[in-house]
């Protein structure tokens, strides 16, 4: 399948008091046409800000994006105008936030925000846009979505505002939905549900996903492919199912066994990574995840590795193989 | 909505037994009296004022007779005589008999006019400045705000900031006597002092006739006054407006591709109003009672003065009426606040 969209060497930063943050520090990927692709980390390492940047919804200052570009459709998103990026926005590639509670306008009925999309976009008149804003609403499985459409934010629990989230980001029918930890603040059915309503939604539509989030459950019954950042990096990108069987990177493999498992019998404790995520002021010359790593050796304090290929789709950027724990050939 | 104003009504007369009784209690407990003068009447005469007044009865029974005066309506079956016991804010007749209501009493400082006069001839247009000069405060106020918010750090912002801090800087008794040199003496255009509306007015407040003979004296009082207040609302909405911005939902807006003006003008704007809308309600009874220096700079009849001076000549029925009638304004304008609320923010609902 061909690439639809294709980011190269993204760079982000902030300026704050303490510095210069390097947020996003080189991020590359591609996003084919229908598939969906995860992007899992801790808080703080550059997934949000990678995805922002590329939509140019960074905050400018303090934020800027220094370096990359984002291509959709043959043009650099990072150097349209405005005006042209704006028609792209919300219309071919539409953003789903994670707070449902706070991305609603609270003083704006849903339907004027589920239906304005088709205002800006489509030139539709407000009765058509209703209209249509209903069917979207009842295709996300809210019960009595005409009645509802005069409803304010505040009316509706959490899981059914994510609905309608996301039924205002699909109702222009975009390429590409960006999800950006969509489910971290509800609860865990209502976490299945949203799941189990996107998939549905994507084998309707066909739209081409990128799902953000820490949870590895999640990505793992959704994604085609995985890409798993720290500290502003992408550290290893592989197809779902290798990515579980066969996790190249200590940080990716530190993750996986801090997950809980279904098939275990013994009561072990759940592993942990020790130390925190970093917070970059500078580019690193060493290997960022080393300080918390176990297999560090001499090379990842010299050298930040880039992405290996180690397998067909499989790349991960670390020195060390952590089958053997020596440096890799 | 309608119980909810009902019972803020109620409470309304709530606060004023409260307020009347300290306000009561203090002016009388603050030492000398009405009829002290820097030279002293002669004991018999005052006797016979304090007599003529009521004052040498105790002050409980001074105290429940003003308020059976002002509160308990009275009813005749013959007309009542204009004499100042017999005045009243509301007089008229139904069906044959006479009915007074709100008696607020004489005024001690000067013995032709009562506090029913001063309410009648000098409120409205103290009413009518101070709702001009809200007006001046929101017409100059929001706008600097709004454009200091969208270009902060730019020379816009600090531009209309320095206008901001120059105007709560600039107090009306110099920036009044600047206003009438430039326009009223140096250009001409307008007269230096004066009010153009006269009794009657239509609610009590409105003048009848608004031609340019009411707005030739109803620019530069009205700007004067409602400068420094412009300045808090320019402040104020800058920092709301700039904190809004930084909203999810501006960002959700944004997303969906709208229109940098759109985002502003329909996500944006509304919920930054809503801390501004707060402080119009204290800031309207603020600026009607506070015009002494307004309407004395611009030789204008209004009631600023009786709020000053009634303190210093104990002129206690002029005291009780006008401090209540502040209280009166407090409470009506957070009514209204709390009722434009409901109407920004429809999580806000008061049934």
């Amino acid at each position: 399948m061909a690439d639809l969209l294709t980011v190269q060497g993204l760079e982000t930063r902030f300026r704050t008091r303490e510095g210069m943050v390097h947020a996003v520090n080189g991020v590359s990927f591609a996003l084919r046409e229908g598939e969906t692709l995860g992007i899992v980390g801790e808080s703080g390492c550059g997934k949000s800000v990678s995805v922002l940047s590329m939509l140019r919804l960074i905050p400018t200052p303090p934020g800027k994006v220094v370096a990359g570009s984002a291509i959709y459709q043959g043009k650099d998103l990072l150097k349209m105008t405005d005006e042209e990026i704006r028609q792209i926005r919300g219309s071919q590639i539409s953003m789903v936030f994670q707070d449902p509670m706070t991305s609603f306008n609270p003083v704006l009925t849903i339907g004027r925000q589920v239906a304005e999309p088709l205002e800006i976009h489509q030139g539709y008149n407000r009765a058509m846009a209703y209209e249509r804003a209903a069917e979207m609403l009842n295709m996300v499985g809210i019960p009595r979505a005409k009645e509802r459409l005069g409803d304010y934010p505040h009316q509706f629990s959490g899981g059914m505002r994510q609905r309608v989230m996301i039924a205002m980001a699909l109702i222009c029918t975009p390429q590409i939905l960006i999800a950006d930890e969509p489910t971290t603040a509800l609860d865990v059915t209502i976490q299945a549900q949203i799941v189990e309503l996107v998939k549905r939604l994507r084998d309707e539509l066909g739209m081409a996903i990128i799902w953000i989030t820490h949870d590895l459950g999640i990505i793992a019954g959704l994604a085609d492919r995985v890409n798993v950042m720290y500290g502003g990096y992408i550290i290893e990108e592989a197809p779902v199912k290798e990515l579980y069987t066969n996790p190249q990177h200590p940080y990716t493999i530190g993750l996986l066994n801090s997950l809980p498992r279904m098939d275990e019998t013994d009561h072990r404790r759940l592993a942990s990574i020790d130390g925190l995520p970093p917070v970059l002021l500078e580019k690193p010359g060493y290997c960022p995840f080393a300080p918390r790593c176990h297999l560090a050796v001499e090379r990842c304090w010299n050298e930040n590795p880039s992405l290996l290929r180690v397998g067909d789709q499989h790349t991960t950027a670390c020195w060390v193989d952590p089958g053997t724990g020596r440096e890799r050939q | 909505m309608g119980r909810y104003v009902a019972r803020r009504l109620i409470y309304l007369f709530v606060v004023l037994f409260a307020v009347s009784a300290i306000t009561f209690g203090l002016m009388h407990a603050v030492p000398g009296g009405p009829f002290d003068k820097e030279k002293a009447l002669p004991a018999e005469i005052i006797r016979n004022l304090e007599k003529r007044y009521h004052l040498d009865e105790p002050l409980l029974n001074q105290y429940l007779r003003y308020v059976k005066e002002v509160f308990v309506p009275e009813f005749s079956t013959t007309k009542f005589s204009s004499n100042f016991e017999d005045d009243a804010l509301f007089k008229f007749k139904i069906g044959g008999v006479y009915v007074k209501w709100m008696n607020f009493g004489p005024s001690y400082a000067s013995r032709s006019r009562t506090v029913n006069d001063i309410f009648r001839q000098q409120l409205p247009i103290s009413i009518q400045l101070g709702l001009m000069a809200l007006l001046v405060a929101i017409i100059i106020g929001m706008p600097l705000g709004i454009i200091a918010a969208l270009k902060q750090n730019t020379i816009f912002d600090y531009i209309s900031m320095s206008v901001a801090i120059f105007g709560v800087s600039v107090p009306v008794i110099i920036l009044g006597p600047v206003l009438i040199w430039i326009f009223a003496v140096t250009l001409k255009w307008l007269p230096a002092t004066g009010w153009g509306s006269k009794p009657p007015y239509l609610l009590g407040f409105l003048p009848t006739s608004m031609g340019w003979n009411f707005f030739k004296y109803a620019i530069m009082p009205p700007v004067a006054l409602g400068l420094a207040s412009s300045a808090i609302i320019a402040r104020l909405t800058r920092a709301s407006l700039l904190q809004v911005v930084r909203e999810d939902y501006v960002r959700t807006a944004r997303a969906k591709g709208l229109q940098e003006r759109l985002v502003i003008t329909r996500h944006a704007l509304k919920n930054s109003l809503i801390p501004v809308v707060t402080i119009l309600g204290p800031m309207f009874a603020a600026l009607v009672t506070g015009t002494f220096v307004t309407e004395t700079v611009f030789g204008i009849p209004g009631m600023g003065k009786y709020f000053v001076i009634s303190i210093t000549n104990r002129d206690y029925p002029v005291i009780m009426g006008t401090i209540l009638l502040y209280a009166v304004f407090l409470v009506i304008a957070n009514l209204i606040v709390d009722i434009l609320y409901a109407y920004l923010d429809p999580r806000i609902r008061y049934d």
